[in-house]
């Protein structure tokens, strides 16, 4: 069979594209959400938070400043078809390179540092963190996320026991957006991971914020347990920036995997209402 | 909208004294950003008892790292970064005179019991509307730790920038009273 050849040279100037785009546009979805969520916040202020939003991503769309300062460490997700032949160099190597481009040339922040104790930044956004599936046939989809700090230092896992089961999964989860408070700038989109083991339920959640925002889980019971969750975030009060209201949380996304008979992994990654994504397929 | 008390910095006591946590401010004058990594350094100079670069009497700090300026640009996205990861720095700054402080999320007790003693107050910014505050600073100029990039300290010139007072003198704590009134 003939295998599709892509050069990855054209993965660089993808992400270059990408990198910039994800940054200043904000997603139809979510500002399509930011709307529907601030006819329904009762606070005063909680409803000026949302309108200065909306004209942030106004600005930013226009002005091409970024919504953030905040532009991210880069996170990559990269679904692969097994019929693909990259050609032309290293593949990571071109994503990387991509970032590098797409961070210089659109004046985004470089917020990642070389050595976690040394403390020095790269200068240059790079490496990505990147997450590579293989999936069956000819396609390649790249989809980036430049991730905040504010919001990642938010996010947490625990390895729960079967015991705890759904009630110890809700109460991880309230505890944890309880005391993140103001700090991942709400509203929030809520990842969360069940399931796995250790390594893969902190991907689930973080996979869950890649929905399209408020889009339910295919599986009835995750789905009514999202719903469930989304509203009592809501009722812990917090509010738009943590200023007190209705809203907190703009969605709830779930992602399941299978677990061992012993455990009951559960992850949190939270997202800002700078929920920044975006997607290309070759 | 909610009125907005004006302020200009330097801020005096007896402004200060007025400010009650949950009061909408617009700021105007100089304000210094910094975050992290220049916290740390100040803070070594403190203890060195060596002078720094600027004189933090009467003054705010916004905990903020920009996004570049484009050419013919003022400054990039400027929004609040978490102030908490400064909790541990800011009562040597307030010794020194720090007059008030800008960022997002709740301070640890320690510091809400030091803005009392010192009587400095703590501002939240809409956090993550990076373009839109970024507007209202109408000169930016890098003055110490250039090497840090994003992280140097920057003396930027605001026009009514818009902040909260979240803790004020009296122990006032905004997120705090209005969680409890919309928690059900």
């Amino acid at each position: 069979m003939e295998r599709r050849i892509i050069e990855v040279g054209k993965i660089t100037e993808a992400v270059r594209n990408l990198c910039q785009e994800a940054n200043t546009q904000l997603p139809p979805d979510v500002i399509a959400k930011l709307k529907q969520a601030s006819l329904k916040e009762e606070s005063s202020l909680g409803k000026e938070v949302f309108s200065q939003l909306l004209e942030n991503a106004e600005i930013s769309s226009q002005s091409k400043i970024p919504l953030c300062q905040d532009t991210g460490l880069v996170v990559v997700f990269v679904e692969l078809g097994q019929e693909i032949n990259l050609i032309g160099g290293s593949f990571y190597d071109a994503i990387n390179e991509g970032v590098r481009q797409g961070y210089k040339q659109g004046y985004l922040r470089n917020s990642v540092l070389s050595c976690p104790l040394e403390r020095e930044n790269t200068n240059d956004n790079t490496p990505a963190i990147i997450h590579t599936e293989i999936t069956s046939g000819d396609k390649l989809k790249i989809t980036i996320v430049p991730k905040g700090g504010g919001s990642e230092n938010s996010s947490g896992m625990c390895m729960l026991t079967p015991a705890d089961g759904i009630r110890g999964i809700k109460q991880f989860v309230l505890q944890q957006i309880e005391s993140a408070g103001a700090n991942p700038c709400p509203p929030i989109i809520v990842g969360i991971g069940i399931g796995g083991n250790f390594e893969k339920v902190a991907f689930l959640a973080k996979k869950a914020l890649l929905r399209e925002i408020g889009e339910p889980n295919k599986n009835r019971s995750y789905a009514e347990l999202e719903e469930e969750l989304l509203c009592e975030i809501n009722n812990l009060g917090i509010g738009p920036q943590g200023l007190g209201g209705r809203i907190t949380a703009l969605a709830v996304h779930i992602e399941a995997y299978p677990c061992h008979i012993a455990s009951l992994p559960v992850a949190v990654n939270i997202q800002c209402h700078a929920s920044r994504h975006k997607e290309i397929i070759f | 909208m909610r009125t907005s008390i004006i302020l200009k910095t330097p801020l005096k006591n007896e402004e200060i004294a007025k400010l009650k946590a949950g009061d909408s401010v617009s700021i105007s004058g100089v304000i210094y950003s910094f975050r992290d990594a220049a916290h740390k350094k100040l803070i070594d100079l403190i203890i060195q008892k060596k002078p720094l670069p600027f004189n933090l009497s009467g003054q705010i700090v916004y905990y903020m790292g920009p996004s570049p300026a484009k050419p013919g640009a003022v400054i990039g996205a400027a929004g609040p970064t978490t102030s908490s990861r400064m909790d541990v720095y800011t009562q040597y700054l307030l010794e020194q005179g720090l007059a008030g402080m800008i960022g997002k999320g709740s301070r640890s007790m320690e510091v809400k019991q030091a803005l009392k003693k010192y009587k400095a107050v703590y501002f939240a910014a809409i956090g993550g509307a990076g373009a839109y505050l970024s507007q209202r600073i109408k000169k930016a100029e890098v003055i110490a730790f250039s090497d840090f990039g994003p992280e140097a300290i920057r003396r930027l010139e605001v026009e009514n920038f818009p902040a909260i007072v979240i803790n004020d003198i009296f122990g006032g704590d905004l997120y705090q009273q209005t969680r409890e009134k919309y928690k059900l």
